[in-house]
């Protein structure tokens, strides 16, 4: 009935507050703006969160070109908003940034996924390529291994033949030189699950939720326990209630258990999503994934008629603001030509180095980070984009996450707090424009 | 160790004259300083040119051409793709250069038919509605890594020896002959000391650097070529712009994807060259010209080779300059046991090779003719994976117990351990590079992003180094595709590269990281 509604303008969609978008920063500003109260469409095609490791980084690494880890994120958020004045945390106070990630970890929390942090402090962790990150707020299932990893206990990382995704070998050798009680084993879930030699997490993730699943996986790693007192496993322990699992598991072995993130398709990564989507439309979100929005047009009033799908066939959206959090590249909120980046829905100007030469260093892992993924939106303090001549491009349009200027998620660790504290300072502004 | 003919270098040349020495029962031994085709014979387009391409500049180097085309297409059919070629002239382009063309393939023997501009479109619907002449000729596509590797592999079957990753540090000479020949492993430093009857210089653009260190001078210039690969396959056949030899002008097929180039830019050495922006810029727009849609596809990397040429008249402009080759017997120069082979062509490799071995074989005093103009070239397992369908084709037999590694490329488990046994046997290096050159490894859309991460893994896991360091080795592995990929990051591309950032230093740090 809705959907047929939607088919020309003047049945258009109504609502407060469209997002379009549904990464991190897409479904927090969904999130804030329904506890807001405002009625909230959100559109987007899946892309970012299959991907999300599952940690909330919340600022890691500044300035970059020094390769200086911080403990401390709030003294990092203070460094880099006196060095960068353009970098959207300079924008916002470490309380509002700590009020919008509680916030989200709570709703997460009430949608089965639990997060833990060390104080406020960060954590550091073991990656999938058997290096170690630091993170802020860590899935529950991950936590042991932060404590495994500082403690350096004798420990043993499992792998499966089955799931090429992930490499207990990796993982052990690459911390071999700092944790000489660290081992790996490979083993096989033949019979136990359906397997072939396309199996990803997620289809070994739901394989464990199994009645009498995890006996049989305690039973294939329990000769190869030895003295090992921590286990390590890669992130596929169940896609609904991991944690239940997680200590199922370590009874039966008598040693912590925990996650370790894989690479994608990441099973953390789509626990995220279900939380998200799932809570969001108890909360009433009227979620279209996957949707892309195609055009928009501007109402007389001032609203946004947004025409959302694919082909000829078009739906339409009536919004009285919008929060584009579209993201970078992979999520087509930036679209590369040939000599210019440019934002393709509204044709916002995006703020990027002069010449093409300039976009990347000539080694990929260069420290000072590639110029390129500094491009993106400028804003005004409450969040909204602006056109050519500086002004808010339009009154009610506002931008959250990675598609904002002036940042370098990917190397200083701050993609997850950027992205909803952003998406959070971005629905507060519209929130005050309506009083 | 002693050895009748020392070869320096192992691309396309030193690897096609140790077969051709070995099918004439001569002992040989190819030092290359990195990896087989890891120079100017691995960064071309693969192409076996009809010979087309040259009747206006070098006639003598179009009738080689296409008297070699005709050999290879005999003997060694499986590293060659007949997909015949065309010459295509757009408006605007010389109109005498096109008219002339045809008399000039008649009088080199090259053959050379004249297609109706509508019936080149219908062979080749993505050329341009501008083409005003057309010709259709013998081009074809050829596997540089294939055949360097079948040439090697053969002429290790025949008693041969390879040593790769392995350099020339000093000549001794003694009586106008050099006595000894000391190598040195580039990674380990453990040398070898060589008494060779012959010893060969090889080494395309770096000749000069060899034939200094037995004291003479040879001077070369070093022209750099840029090439892009497109994600697709644009044609069936080889396209050429039919005008005098320029920038941007040759397309040709290889296996699932096509090459689009090049230029040639002269540069003062031959070490570290990488494609640049403006080069891919120039290339694009050219042959944009040729097939309009190379300006909106997708480009999945660019590289660049050196063309190595024998410095004789430096007013010739550097595609003028004779690509046809020389052979420097030493004898002149004092030196008896000593030649060099300056440079060459991809197409006619086997032609220098067969004149080179003519010369050794008659100052070893070896009486025996060369086999390798009818001699078929065997296959072998270790050039067989670097055909593109191949993995796909493996995996399909046997799929269930076989993971693939590689995704964009369908590269089997299976595959890979082949590939990791045949280097072993022939004591070759093992790391995600040597892999790549001989497989489909990382040449796919993702670059590496997911391969070069479940390849490393399958390494660490079987043990098959001892003292591998896997981060390492991604390392190299991931700057080493990254040179080709930065100057075509735009649409498509410019996304993967957003992934690859995402992994390695969003998710997993690896910048950081030592």
């Amino acid at each position: 009935m809705m959907v047929t509604a939607m088919m020309s303008k003047d049945a258009a969609l109504g609502c407060d507050l469209a997002v379009i978008g549904c990464g991190l920063s897409g479904m927090a500003a969904a999130l804030f703006a329904a506890e807001k109260g405002f009625s909230t469409v959100q559109a987007g095609v899946s892309g970012g969160l299959i991907f999300a490791s599952g940690l909330l980084d919340v600022m890691g690494n500044h300035p970059i070109e020094a390769g200086h880890g911080w403990v401390d994120p709030w003294a990092a958020i203070d460094a880099v908003s006196n060095d960068i004045p353009g970098h959207p945390y300079a924008r916002l106070t470490p309380g509002i940034i700590k009020e919008s990630l509680s916030k989200v970890v709570s709703f997460l929390g009430k949608n089965n996924l639990s997060y833990v942090k060390s104080g406020e402090n960060n954590s550091e962790l073991m990656t999938p390529l058997g290096t170690t990150k630091t993170s802020y707020y860590i899935p529950q299932t991950m936590w042991e291994g932060v404590s495994a990893l500082k403690e350096k206990r004798p420990g043993l990382v499992v792998g499966f033949d089955e799931l090429k995704d992930f490499s207990a070998a990796r993982v052990a050798r690459g911390l071999m030189g700092q944790w000489s009680g660290l081992r790996w084993r490979n083993i096989s879930l033949k019979g136990m699950v359906k397997t072939s030699s396309l199996v990803s997490g997620d289809i070994l993730a739901r394989d464990m939720e199994t009645a009498g699943n995890v006996k049989n996986l305690a039973s294939l790693i329990r000769p190869h326990l030895k003295d090992a007192e921590t286990v390590g496993l890669p992130a596929i322990l169940g896609m609904k209630r991991p944690q239940e699992i997680i200590e199922k598991l370590s009874l039966e072995l008598g040693a912590t258990v925990f996650e370790i993130p894989t690479t994608p398709l990441s099973v953390p990564g789509l626990r995220l999503n279900e939380a998200f989507t799932q809570g969001l439309a108890e909360k009433g979100v009227k979620l279209f994934f996957p949707e892309r929005i195609l055009s928009w047009e501007k109402e007389d009033d001032g609203a946004f008629l947004l025409a959302m799908g694919q082909g000829p066939q078009k739906k339409w959206i009536r919004a009285e603001g919008v929060i584009l959090a579209t993201g970078r590249f992979w999520a087509h909120g930036l679209r590369a030509d040939r000599d210019r980046i440019r934002e393709p829905l509204f044709d916002l100007p995006v703020h990027q180095p002069e010449k093409k030469d300039e976009w990347h260093r000539e080694n990929f892992l260069d420290l000072r980070g590639h110029p390129a993924n500094r491009a993106g939106l400028e804003i005004d303090d409450q969040f909204r984009p602006l056109n050519r001549s500086g002004e808010p491009a339009l009154e009610k349009l506002f931008a959250a996450g990675s598609i904002l200027a002036h940042q370098d998620w990917m190397r200083m660790k701050c993609g997850s707090g950027l992205a909803i504290s952003s998406a959070y300072a971005a629905v507060a502004a519209f929130s005050n424009m309506r009083r | 160790m002693h050895t009748q003919a020392l070869i320096i270098g192992g691309g396309v040349t030193g690897t096609g004259l140790a077969r051709d020495l070995a099918l004439r029962g001569v002992r040989v031994l190819v030092v290359e300083q990195g990896d087989i085709n890891a120079g100017a014979s691995g960064r071309n387009h693969g192409l076996l040119h009809s010979g087309g391409r040259y009747v206006s500049t070098d006639p003598e180097a179009a009738k080689e051409c296409h008297r070699e085309n005709e050999i290879l297409k005999r003997v060694a059919p499986h590293c060659i793709e007949d997909t015949g070629g065309l010459f295509v002239a757009v408006e605007g382009d010389d109109e005498t250069y096109a008219a002339e063309f045809p008399f000039l393939c008649r009088k080199c023997g090259i053959p050379c038919l004249p297609v109706d501009p509508q019936n080149a479109r219908d062979l080749e619907p993505s050329l341009s509605s501008r083409i005003i002449t057309a010709y259709r000729v013998d081009d074809a596509a050829i596997d540089p890594f294939k055949i360097s590797l079948e040439n090697i592999a053969h002429a290790q079957k025949l008693g041969g020896t390879l040593l790769c990753n392995t350099r020339v540090v000093s000549v001794e000479k003694e009586n106008h002959s050099i006595k000894t020949v000391r190598l040195a492993n580039v990674y380990t430093g453990k040398e070898t000391i060589v008494q060779p009857e012959q010893v060969i210089n090889a080494a395309g653009p770096w000749v000069g650097k060899v034939a200094a260190l037995a004291g003479l001078k040879i001077e070369m210039l070093y022209s750099k070529g840029t090439l892009l690969v497109t994600a697709h396959r644009v044609t069936g056949q080889v396209v050429n712009r039919l005008r005098s030899p320029g920038d941007g002008d040759i397309l040709v097929p290889g296996g699932t994807v096509s090459l689009l180039g090049t230029t040639s830019v002269r540069i003062d050495s031959p070490d570290l060259i990488t494609p640049t922006i403006k080069e891919v810029d120039l290339i694009v727009n050219e042959g944009s010209r040729m097939i309009p849609t190379l300006k909106g596809i997708r480009y999945i990397r660019s590289y660049a080779g050196v063309r190595p040429l024998l410095k004789m008249d430096s007013t010739l402009d550097d595609r003028s300059v004779s690509r046809g080759f020389t052979l420097l017997d030493h004898s002149c120069d004092g030196l008896e046991n000593f030649a060099t082979i300056p440079s060459g062509k991809l197409t006619t490799f086997r032609f220098m090779a067969e004149k080179t071995a003519d010369l050794i074989c008659e100052k070893l005093g070896i009486h025996a003719p060369c086999l390798t103009r009818t001699e078929p070239l065997p296959a072998s397992s270790y050039g067989k994976w670097t055909e593109p369908a191949l993995g796909p084709k493996h995996w399909f037999g046997n799929p269930n117990n076989d993971p693939i590694l590689c995704e964009c490329e369908m590269v089997p488990e299976s595959t890979v351990n082949n590939i990791v046994r045949s280097i072993k046997e022939k004591d070759g290096n093992l790391s995600l590079q040597t892999i790549g050159l001989r497989s489909r490894v990382g040449k796919g859309a993702c670059q590496g992003t997911l391969c070069g991460k479940r390849v490393s893994a399958f390494l660490e896991e079987g043990g098959h180094i001892k003292e591998y360091d896997g981060l390492h080795d991604i390392r190299d592995f991931l700057q080493e595709r990254w040179t080709g990929e930065r100057p075509v990051l735009w649409h498509g591309q410019m996304m993967q590269a957003e992934l690859k950032e995402a992994l390695y230093c969003g998710a997993f740090d690896l910048e950081m990281d030592g």
